[in-house]
């Protein structure tokens, strides 16, 4: 794989080299890579917690959404009931809407789960790894000669290193993809404030620019489907325990 | 041979594997340049399933080189282009 091993490996190499030019001193050399490790360990540890607390406030959104989800259905079913198809349309437009959007939250935040789980398995690997380094090099630094200990010293840094450098290309595809996720949640958050999933009992004067662009945007189709099912069930239900959308109206 | 999947750790490969995964990468090339995306995938998922059957985890606390670093699993054809490009695995 020239373009990926050939643009990693370099890149490893060269912070390698520039990491053992640092001193004449072998011991020094170790040690420095040793703590250059550890605190790339913490990164990882920070780069999991952006993950997680994207993943939370996708999750969040997700259950609010849900929730409009049930209660536009129920109102639909109410509206219908009471001869309202207008509203039941628009309650339902606006359930479609809501679930398309968690639909692909959802998706989100499994892809966030994945990696968040991905990240963990390699920070484990490299702690191990940076482990058996810390390891290797107290025995190099007892017992070899400077010469010796130069080449034992390039073998387990770039074992270590070529592992550090995966792990950053993972950070930095996990950190692309939640900047993604954060744009997409975002424009949900917009969607919200804007009143796209309101409940229909919310609808004032100032709703029908919203309705308009809901109209579009939610395909006739699976409205009309859905308003006739419902429809049928409260024809062939007996119509007798559909709820009324006011208090104290009663089924004609 | 040592395989690495990025993102994944690595894996120890009977050598004869280098001459199969080198073939595959050469075609994975030329279907990259063809903007060939099936044909792509379909040899991208035949080169990790060499390393799946025929590979062994290295340990953890082993300190080794990869002699091949491959991209990672869920590589996009947009990625693709831009890592599957020029020489065979095995620079000559």
């Amino acid at each position: 794989m020239p373009g990926l091993a050939g643009r990693m490996s370099t890149v490893v190499k060269a912070k390698i080299s520039r990491m053992l030019d640092k001193t004449e001193d072998p011991g020094e050399t170790l040690d420095y890579g040793y703590q250059k490790q550890t605190e790339l360990l913490q990164n990882v540890k920070k780069g999991i917690a952006d993950v997680v607390t994207s993943k939370k406030r996708l999750q969040m959104q997700s259950q609010k959404i849900e929730q409009q989800v049930v209660k536009l259905d129920t109102q639909a079913r109410q509206a219908l009931s009471a001869g309202k198809e207008d509203l039941a349309r628009t309650a339902l437009e606006r359930k479609t809407l809501a679930q398309t959007e968690l639909q692909s939250l959802d998706q989100q935040v499994k892809e966030l789960e994945a990696q968040q789980e991905q990240l963990t398995a390699n920070e484990q690997r490299l702690r191990q790894k940076i482990e058996q380094f810390r390891t290797k090099k107290e025995v190099i630094k007892a017992q070899y000669s400077a010469a010796e200990a130069q080449v034992r010293i390039s073998e387990a840094a770039n074992g270590v290193g070529e592992e550090m450098a995966d792990l950053g290309l993972a950070m930095q595809r996990a950190e692309d993809k939640t900047e993604n996720m954060r744009a997409r949640a975002s424009a949900v958050e917009e969607l919200e404030a804007a009143g796209a999933f309101d409940d229909i009992t919310a609808l004032g004067s100032g709703q029908d620019d919203i309705d308009r662009q809901l109209a579009e945007l939610t395909s006739g189709g699976q409205v009309d489907d859905e308003l006739a099912k419902m429809k049928a069930e409260l024809g062939s239900g007996g119509g007798g325990d559909a709820p009324a959308l006011e208090q104290g109206e009663e089924k004609a | 041979m040592i395989v690495r999947i990025a993102g994944e750790g690595q894996f120890k490969l009977p050598d004869e594997d280098a001459e199969r995964l080198n073939e595959l990468d050469n075609r994975a090339v030329s279907a990259v340049e063809e903007g060939d995306e099936t044909g792509f995938k379909e040899l991208w998922s035949q080169m990790l399933e060499i390393v799946a059957s025929d590979g062994n985890a290295v340990d953890d606390d082993e300190l080794v080189e990869s002699d091949v670093i491959l991209p990672p699993r869920d590589i996009t054809f947009g990625e693709a282009k831009a890592e599957f490009t020029g020489e065979g695995l095995i620079p000559d």
